[in-house]
């Protein structure tokens, strides 16, 4: 799949809203990638999918936590191989119940990404296997990212 | 008669603890070159610190295991635990009864010496059966698991050269065969092409099954480090842990001593001039250093691996080297 | 090699590999299912060197992060600092002066050299030869030694500031690079001869733990583990940066998957390494260390970026969001173990217990790594 093609496959996918970054060519050597595309949590996995068939791979799930807003960002760093191009997907979700539908279906790499953030957000990741504390202690009830955490 | 008997118990008495500090000594002194020789090959000196050149290294650590707790696990068959120490060290000292030193010194001159120290040799794989089962520990049960796979597997080819090498000397006597050898170095068994062309090949798998049934590297999966942490002795402490110690290198010293006997000549010179005790003792300790040397110098092999080695390339041809030597023997 | 066609009540049990093991490099735990000598399930159990690196990250200033970075991987720790040293200067827009850019590459690449014998000796002694580690560990003396003398530290590197290096380079450092790169040259058919030609490795290493480059792509494992799969995939050609498209090198890349493969790519990124090395200390230019007008406290624009290398053990990643603070808003630190090590559970189903430890012991991980 051409960059062009999977660029026009996201943009379905793309959030429509006033203040959201829609889908957007960045400067590679500015900010690291060159794509980024905002979606809604649903369509997380099906954003996963098309990357998939593009055969690029997931890199890393950082989770962002934005107190003043309300809400956490997901991001999802994928690169290719082949291409070396590189795609951010960006999603939001509140503080208070924050779920988002698993990728580790599509990705089994992402098993480990949701559980590390799981484990400092509190995100719960909807469908994963196993989301038992990875890097925190088994018996852990606290999310250390959370910019209210005091402990 | 009184003299005789008095003389008989005093050689019995001199024999016994002669072979068992024979035993001790050489255990504590191959650790020691072990740990030099090692310490050679990697770039490093070695125990410097205890005596001159590390020599009071084995004492300081005979005092070490001897003052350390003999611990027994939680739901370990305490019996057979206590027991399989025992087990292990009895054997290895009570085959150096029947080695032929030089001419005149040997405990027992066994007609049946050869039978004898393979017979005792099979009960050290009971022992560490016993070890590995009675520890309570899976690791244990996995080690005591492999040591039997092995050491079966590295009997068989090991007594198919010995029974090849008997149909020629037509004696299971020790001292006899090494008084067959005399007369210089083409005497040697190794070198007997006459008796079987394939007699060095043979001692080749000798050394092979050597180092597989006193389970020393590259066969030493038994107690792999990296795997295993210290395989079926990991639950034993202080000298339990100790006679194991010693078992093995009683074991590595008794399977060289054989190696010696059986090929290199024994005590003989190897120009036939002055054989003794000194040419026993030189060859016994460098086959002991190959062994050392042999163990630093390659990784461990993979269980199947080692299992194929011996079913499917050593017994065949040790088969093969006795049907050779069969023939020969009859037609010559 | 299974059995077929009974139905054996074959009864499985439940053994523990670690915390405290001496074939896990770091405090891991795998939980091995085995039947027999087989492994039905192995569940890695990992944190137990967690640190949070990514809150301190938050907690402290830029310039005080410097040192944690050297402690994350703390084999291959240059590379470490040069991914958030990079991260935070593409969003502050510093601009590095040249020198600076050679002497990150020179001192990188040695670091990456030693961290490449830590594991040869270290994957070697996995395997039950416990020798070459002490060769390999004698070559690395050399470079540990010119890395202190310009850095200060021989594991737990901070060299690097924010616009280039703390100190620069003497002639000392450029002889004995030079005299080291001449004995290492002379030594590597010694490695091969010892160790990559010899029966019994190889019986342990051909064939054995075999990765797919498909598998690599779903679980974004990078490094030599990617290129020991055929994918030829560097950061360092992909995307270019620091010195790094002023020279020649090549990337090697073998097809096998098993673990001989990630092996051989090790050892042949070694002689690129030395490569870069010489010609980087070739034509090194003079100029500053350090660039001007870099502030004492760093207050980057507010924004987000993402920088990537190609550590020892594949792509480190840094993701840093800013709020135009003095602090790191947030701090992501990916690391490739992480990544490389998350297949190890499908990849060692119904494989022997010391094939999977083979396995675990090529993908070269350092847990401090993955446990940040």
């Amino acid at each position: 799949m051409s960059f062009e093609k999977l660029k026009s496959a996201l943009a379905t996918l793309a959030e429509q809203g006033i203040d959201a970054l829609l889908i957007v060519d960045t400067e590679h050597a500015v900010t690291g990638t060159d794509l980024e595309v905002t979606v809604l949590p649903e369509s997380v996995t099906a954003a996963g999918r098309i990357l998939d068939q593009a055969t690029f791979t997931l890199e890393a799930i950082t989770g962002i936590d934005w107190l003043t807003q309300g809400r956490i960002e997901i991001v999802y760093d994928y690169t290719c191989f082949e291409s070396g191009k590189r795609v951010t997907v960006r999603t939001f979700v509140g503080r208070e119940q924050p779920q988002l539908p698993t990728l580790s279906g599509v990705y089994p790499g992402a098993d480990w990404h949701e559980r590390e953030t799981h484990d400092f957000f509190g995100v719960i990741f909807n469908g994963h296997p196993d989301l038992t504390p990875l890097l925190l202690p088994e018996d852990a009830d606290f999310h250390p990212l959370r910019k209210d955490f005091t402990g | 008669m009184p003299h005789d008997l008095f003389r008989e118990i005093a050689r019995l008495v001199l024999y016994v603890v002669g072979l068992v500090a024979f035993g001790a000594f050489n255990a504590a002194y191959l650790s020691l070159l072990e740990r030099k020789e090692s310490a050679w090959f990697q770039r490093r000196r070695g125990p410097v610190e205890v005596g001159p050149f590390g020599l009071l290294q084995p004492v300081a650590d005979g005092l070490k295991l001897l003052s350390k707790q003999l611990l027994v696990p939680r739901g370990a068959d305490v019996l057979l635990f206590k027991l399989a120490p025992v087990a292990v060290i009895t054997p290895a000292i009570m085959c150096l009864v029947v080695i032929p030193f030089s001419e005149t010194i040997g405990a027992r001159d066994f007609s049946l010496g050869l039978l004898m120290i393979y017979s005792f040799g099979a009960i050290n794989v009971l022992a560490t059966l016993l070890a590995g089962w009675a520890s309570n520990n899976k690791y244990s049960s996995i080690s005591a698991a492999r040591v039997v796979a092995q050491n079966i597997a590295y009997e068989i080819p090991l007594l198919l050269i010995i029974l090849a090498l008997v149909m020629d000397t037509h004696t299971f006597n020790l001292r006899e065969i090494v008084e067959l050898q005399s007369g210089g170095f083409w005497q040697w068994n190794i070198f007997q092409i006459s008796t079987s062309p394939l007699m060095p090949v043979a001692f080749l798998i000798y050394v092979i099954c050597m180092l597989a049934e006193t389970n020393r590297a590259p066969f030493d999966i038994v107690e792999a480090e990296s795997e295993l942490i210290a395989g079926a002795f990991t639950e034993y402490a202080g000298m339990s842990f100790g006679l194991f110690f010693i078992a093995e290198y009683v074991n590595v010293v008794v399977g060289s001593c054989i190696g010696t006997i059986l090929f290199l000549g024994g005590w003989q010179c190897p120009f036939g001039l002055l054989p003794g005790l000194h040419w026993f003792l030189v060859k016994l300790y460098l086959f002991c250093f190959v062994v050392i040397w042999v163990r630093w110098t390659f990784p461990r092999t993979q269980f199947y691996g080692l299992l194929n080695l011996s079913w499917k390339i050593l017994i065949p041809l040790s088969l093969i080297h006795l049907v050779v030597t069969a023939i020969l023997v009859k037609l010559f | 090699m299974t059995i077929e066609g009974t139905t054996i009540h074959r009864e499985t049990f439940v053994i523990n590999l670690g915390p405290q093991h001496p074939a896990t490099h770091g405090v891991l735990r795998i939980k091995l299912t085995m039947d027999g000598e087989y492994i039905v399930d192995a569940e890695p159990v990992i944190g137990y060197g967690h640190r949070m690196h990514e809150k301190m990250g938050e907690n402290r200033s830029y310039t005080k992060f410097l040192p944690n970075t050297g402690r994350i991987d703390y084999a291959c720790a240059l590379s470490n600092g040069h991914a958030y040293v990079c991260a935070v200067e593409r969003l502050a827009g510093i601009l590095v002066p040249e020198r600076a850019e050679f002497l990150r590459v020179i001192t990188t690449e040695l670091n990456r050299i030693a961290s490449h014998l830590l594991w040869a000796g270290a994957f070697l002694v996995d395997l039950g030869g416990f020798t070459p580690l002490l060769y390999t560990f004698d070559d690395r003396e050399a470079i540990l030694d010119l890395l202190e003398s310009v850095t200060g530290a021989r594991l737990t590197f901070c060299y690097f500031r924010f616009g280039g290096v703390c100190n620069d380079i003497d002639e000392d450092f450029i002889e004995g690079t030079r005299r080291f790169i001449a004995r290492m040259r002379s030594r590597m058919p010694m490695y091969h001869s010892l160790i990559t030609h010899n029966v019994i490795f190889r019986g342990r290493c051909e064939g054995i733990g075999e990765i797919p480059a498909e598998t690599c792509r779903r679980y974004g494992a990078t490094g030599p583990v990617l290129r020991g799969s055929g994918v030829s995939y560097d950061v360092r050609k992909a995307e270019p940066y620091s010195a790094y498209p002023l020279f020649d090198f090549d990337v090697p890349v073998y097809h096998g998957g098993d673990c001989m493969a990630r092996y051989l790519v090790r050892l042949d990124e070694i002689v690129e390494s030395m490569r870069i090395i010489e010609q980087a200390i070739a034509r090194l230019p003079e100029g500053p260390v350090m660039a001007e007008k870099v502030p004492r406290t760093l207050k980057p624009a507010e924004g987000r970026c993402y920088f990537n290398l190609e550590s020892a053990r594949g792509n480190f990643g840094v993701r840093l969001v800013s709020d135009g603070s003095d602090t790191a808003y947030r701090l992501k630190l990916r690391s490739p173990s992480f990544s490389n090590f998350s297949l190890f559970r499908e990849c060692s189903r119904g494989s022997l217990l010391p094939d999977a430890l083979a396995l675990l012991g090529s993908l070269d991980l350092v847990i401090p790594e993955i446990d940040r």
